[in-house]
C-alpha cells in the first residue's frame, strides 16, 4: 500500500486536531511552568484552527478560514500580553511556577 | 361697588389673622412685648370690621348666599377641590362673633400674658387659631372646612401645652389632640362617603343632593359627621379632654375651649343638616339624646369641682350639650343663638376667672378665695352679670337662649329631652351660684403670710392632669392682697359682660323681633319647622324656666350665703354622699379609660414590641444577613488562587456543556 493510495479524508485532520487539543488541555492542567502552560494554550488554539480549516475545506465554506485569521490575530495579541505578564512574574520571583502565584486565595 | 363684588373679598377676614400669625412667627421675638400683642389685636379688630362690612353686603344679596372660588386647591381626577369660601347668614354670624369675641380676648391677653417669655409666640398661635376657625366656618366645601377643622385642632394643641415646661400641660395637650382625632376619623370617613355618593364635597352639591340619598346612607354620613362633632365639641363620651385642656393659659380657655373651637361641632351639624334631615330623623334623635345626656352629666360633675376653671370647663361641656339638644330637635337657629350667647357669657366667665387667678398668685381653688368683689370690682361686675346670664335669670342673654332651646324641644314633642334639659338648667343655676359666691362673696379665706413662706409656696395651683383627685385645700400664701387686673383685662370683661346682658335682643321669642332666627332662616329653609303651638304654653314654659333658675340660685345661696367656715368646710361633698364621690371623679371616666389602656392595650402593645417587632421583623432582617454571611464563609474556600484549578473548572464546564449538548441532540 503506497502512500499515494492512502485516501486522506477530513477525519484524519479532525483526529489530529482532537489529539493536539487534548495534549494542550492536559498539559495546561498538569504542568506547573507558566511558559509551558502558555505553549499548551497555543497548542489548543492551533488545534481549533486546524479543525476550522478542515471543515472549511470539507464543506466548501470560506467562513472557516476567515475565522482562522481572527483566531490568529487574537492569539498574537494574547501572546503579547501573556508574555509580558510572564516576564514580569519571572523578574520578581526568579522562577515561573504557576502554583506560587496564589494571591487570590479566598 | 356691587354687594356681590364686595362679598368676593370675604377671604380678607381669615387672611388678616393669618398674616398676623406669619409676621409674629417670623418676627414675634423682635417685636417683643407689648407690640406683638397689639399687632395681633389690631388685625383681629380689622377682621371684625371687615366682617361687619360682609354682613352689610350680604343683606343686599338675594338669595342670601354667595360662593367665592379663589383657586383650584388640588385637581385629582374627577375631584376638583376648589379653595372656596361660602358667605351665607350662618357663616357670617360665626365670623362676626369669632372676630368680635376674639378681638376682646386678644386685648385681654396683652394684660394676662404680661411678662411671659414667649409673648410673641402666644399671639402668633392665637392669630393662627382665629384664621383656622374663620376658614372652618367660611369654607365652601367639607374639605375646606376640614382644613380649618384640623387647623384649630393643631392650635388648640399648641396653646393647651403652651407652658410645655409643665408636664401636666404637655400631657393635657396630647390628650386633647388624640381624643379629638377619634372624631376627625369620623369626619374623614363621612367625607369619603359623601364623595362616593354625591361625587362632590361642595355644600352646594350637598343641598341639592342630600335628599336623594337612601335613608341608611344619609344616616351613616350624618352619624359619622356627628362623631367628628362629638370629638371637637367635647360631647359624651369624648368629653374627657376638655377639663384637662384648662392647663392652657386662661385666654386660650376662653377663646378656644368656650367661645369658638368647641362650637365647631355645632356649626358642622348645622351646616350639614340636609344629611341629618335626609336620615329620616334617626340621626337627629341620636344627636338630641347625646346632647341631653351630656348637658345633665356635665352639670352634675360641675356641681362639686373646686378648681374654678374646671367648674367652667364642665359648664361648657354642659352648655354644648344644650346646643346639640337643640340641633337634635331641629331647632337649628336656637342652637346658633345659644352658641352666640354662650360665647358672650362663657368668655366673660373665663376672662373673669383668669383675672381672679391673675390677682391671686395663680391660685385656682375657689375654697380658698371669698370676698373678692372688694379687691377686684370690675372683674366682679363682669363675672356676676355672666353668672346670672348663664343661670338663666331674665332678661339676660342666657335666659332667652336657653329658654328658646328648651321650648323648642317641648314643642317638638321631645318631652324626655325637655325634662333632662330643665333639670340641667337647675343644676347650672346651682353650680354657677356656688362658684360665683365662693369667689366673690362671703368670708375671706385666703391668707396673707410671712414673705419667707410665701417665696417657698409661690405658684400654688391645683394640678391634676388626668385624674381629678380630691386635693386637700391649702390656702395660698399671698405676698400681697388680691389686686384688680390692668385695664386691658378688665375692659374686655366688662364689654363682654355687657354683650351677655343685652345679647338676648338678637332673638327675642316674639313675632317681628326674632332677628337671628329670621336672619338664619334661608340657611335652614329646607328643614322642617317647629311651630310654637300657643302663646300661653310658651309663656308657661318661660315661667317654668325662671322658677327652675331661681330655685337653683336659692338652694346655692341658702348653703353658701356666708361662704364656708374654712377651706375644708365645703358642705357639698357630705350632702351629696355617694353621688358626690361619683361627681368628684367625673363618673370615673378617666379611670376607666386609663385601666382599659393599661390592661389590654398595654399587653397588645407589648406583644407588638416583643413578639412582632423583635421576633418577626427583626428576625427576618437579621436572618437574611446571617444567611448571606454564613454561605459566603463557606463558598470562599472555592477560591483557591491556583490558576490550574480554575483551568480545571473551565475544562470541566466545557465537558459538561458538551455532554449536555450530546445528550440533547442524541
Amino acid at each position: 500500500m503506497s502512500l499515494a493510495a492512502l485516501d486522506i479524508t477530513p477525519n484524519y485532520y479532525l483526529v489530529v486536531g482532537a489529539l493536539m487539543f487534548t495534549i494542550g488541555a492536559v498539559g495546561l492542567l498538569l504542568r506547573r511552568n507558566v511558559l509551558v502552560m502558555f505553549m499548551c494554550v497555543e497548542l489548543m488554539l492551533n488545534a481549533a484552527n486546524l479543525t476550522f480549516v478542515t471543515f472549511s475545506r470539507a464543506l466548501n465554506d470560506i467562513g472557516g478560514q476567515v475565522i482562522v485569521f481572527f483566531t490568529l490575530v487574537v492569539a498574537a495579541a494574547e501572546v503579547a500580553v501573556g508574555l509580558a505578564i510572564i516576564v514580569a512574574i519571572f523578574r520578581r520571583r526568579r522562577g515561573a511556577t504557576a502554583d506560587d502565584v496564589r494571591l487570590l486565595k479566598g | 361697588m356691587d354687594a356681590r363684588d364686595l362679598l368676593d373679598l370675604v377671604w380678607i377676614v381669615p387672611a388678616l389673622p393669618a398674616l398676623g400669625a406669619a409676621i409674629l412667627l417670623l418676627f414675634g421675638r423682635r417685636l417683643g412685648e407689648p407690640k406683638a400683642g397689639w399687632l395681633a389685636t389690631g388685625l383681629m379688630g380689622l377682621a371684625f370690621g371687615w366682617s361687619v362690612v360682609m354682613l352689610v353686603a350680604l343683606r343686599d344679596v338675594e338669595p342670601r348666599t354667595h360662593t367665592v372660588d379663589l383657586f383650584t386647591w388640588f385637581p385629582t381626577g374627577g375631584l376638583q377641590v376648589k379653595m372656596g369660601f361660602l358667605a351665607d347668614p350662618l357663616s357670617i354670624t360665626f365670623i362676626l362673633f369669632v372676630t368680635g369675641v376674639g378681638t376682646l380676648i386678644h386685648l385681654y391677653s396683652i394684660g394676662y400674658m404680661h411678662g411671659d417669655e414667649n409673648f410673641g409666640r402666644f399671639f402668633a398661635f392665637m392669630n393662627l387659631f382665629c384664621a383656622s376657625m374663620l376658614v372652618l366656618v367660611l369654607g365652601s366645601s367639607f374639605l375646606v372646612t376640614f382644613l380649618g377643622w384640623e387647623g384649630v385642632g393643631l392650635c388648640s394643641y399648641l396653646l393647651v401645652s403652651f407652658w410645655f415646661q409643665r408636664n401636666s400641660a404637655a400631657v393635657a395637650g396630647k390628650k386633647a389632640f388624640v381624643t379629638t382625632r377619634i372624631g376627625d376619623f369620623g369626619f374623614m370617613v363621612a367625607m369619603f362617603l359623601i364623595f362616593a355618593e354625591l361625587g362632590s364635597l361642595d355644600y352646594g352639591a350637598m343641598s341639592a343632593g342630600a335628599h336623594t340619598l337612601a335613608a341608611g346612607t344619609a344616616t351613616a354620613i350624618a352619624l359619622l359627621l356627628f362623631l367628628g362633632a362629638v370629638g371637637k365639641s367635647a360631647q359624651f363620651p369624648l368629653h374627657v379632654w376638655l377639663p384637662d385642656a384648662m392647663e392652657g393659659p386662661t385666654p386660650v380657655s376662653a377663646l378656644i375651649h368656650a367661645a369658638t373651637m368647641v362650637t365647631a361641632g355645632v356649626f358642622l351639624v348645622a351646616r350639614a343638616h340636609p344629611f341629618f334631615e335626609a336620615s329620616g330623623g334617626s340621626a337627629l334623635t341620636v344627636v338630641s339624646i347625646i346632647g341631653a345626656a351630656t348637658a345633665l352629666l356635665a352639670a352634675t360633675v360641675a356641681l362639686i369641682q373646686v378648681d374654678i376653671k374646671r367648674v367652667l370647663a364642665y359648664s361648657t361641656i354642659s352648655q354644648l350639650g344644650y346646643m346639640f339638644l337643640a340641633l337634635g330637635v331641629r331647632a337649628y337657629a336656637a342652637a346658633i343663638f345659644l352658641v352666640v350667647a354662650h360665647a358672650f357669657y362663657k368668655a366673660t366667665l373665663f376672662l373673669g376667672a383668669g383675672s381672679v387667678i391673675h390677682g391671686n398668685a395663680d391660685n385656682q381653688d375657689i375654697r380658698t378665695m371669698g370676698g373678692m368683689r372688694k379687691y377686684m370690682p370690675y372683674t366682679a361686675l363682669g363675672f356676676i352679670i355672666a353668672w346670672l346670664a348663664i343661670a338663666g335669670v331674665p332678661p339676660l342673654a342666657g335666659f332667652w337662649a336657653k329658654d328658646e332651646v328648651l321650648s323648642r324641644a317641648f314643642f317638638a314633642g321631645d318631652y324626655g329631652v325637655w325634662i333632662v334639659g330643665t333639670a340641667a338648667a337647675l343644676l347650672t343655676a346651682f353650680y354657677m351660684t356656688r362658684a360665683a359666691w365662693l369667689v366673690f362673696f362671703g368670708n375671706e379665706r385666703f391668707q396673707a403670710a410671712d414673705p419667707a413662706e410665701a417665696a417657698e409656696e409661690h405658684g400654688f395651683s391645683l394640678e391634676s392632669p388626668t385624674v381629678p383627685a380630691y386635693v386637700p385645700p391649702k390656702p395660698p400664701r399671698l405676698t400681697h392682697p388680691p389686686h384688680e387686673s390692668p385695664v386691658t383685662m378688665t375692659f374686655p370683661i366688662v364689654a363682654l359682660a355687657g354683650l351677655a346682658a343685652i345679647g338676648g335682643i338678637l332673638s327675642l321669642p316674639f313675632k317681628g323681633v326674632e332677628f337671628l332666627t329670621d336672619w338664619l332662616d334661608p340657611v335652614f329653609a329646607d328643614a322642617s319647622k317647629i311651630d310654637v303651638t300657643s302663646f300661653a304654653a310658651a309663656t308657661t314654659l318661660e315661667g317654668i324656666s325662671v322658677v327652675f333658675a331661681i330655685v337653683g340660685l336659692a338652694i346655692a345661696l341658702a348653703w353658701y350665703r356666708r361662704g364656708i367656715p374654712s377651706p375644708e368646710g365645703d358642705p357639698l361633698p357630705e350632702r351629696l354622699g355617694v353621688a358626690g364621690r361619683l361627681f368628684q371623679h367625673a363618673y370615673y371616666f378617666d379611670e376607666i379609660i386609663a385601666n382599659l389602656v393599661r390592661g389590654p392595650v398595654y399587653r397588645f402593645a407589648d406583644w407588638l414590641n416583643r413578639g412582632f417587632d423583635l421576633g418577626i421583623i427583626d428576625g427576618a432582617v437579621n436572618g437574611v444577613a446571617t444567611l448571606v454571611r454564613e454561605s459566603g464563609g463557606r463558598l470562599r474556600r472555592v477560591q483557591t488562587g491556583l490558576v490550574r484549578n480554575y483551568a480545571l473548572g473551565v475544562v470541566l464546564g466545557a465537558v459538561a456543556l458538551l455532554v449536555f449538548l450530546a445528550v440533547r441532540a442524541g
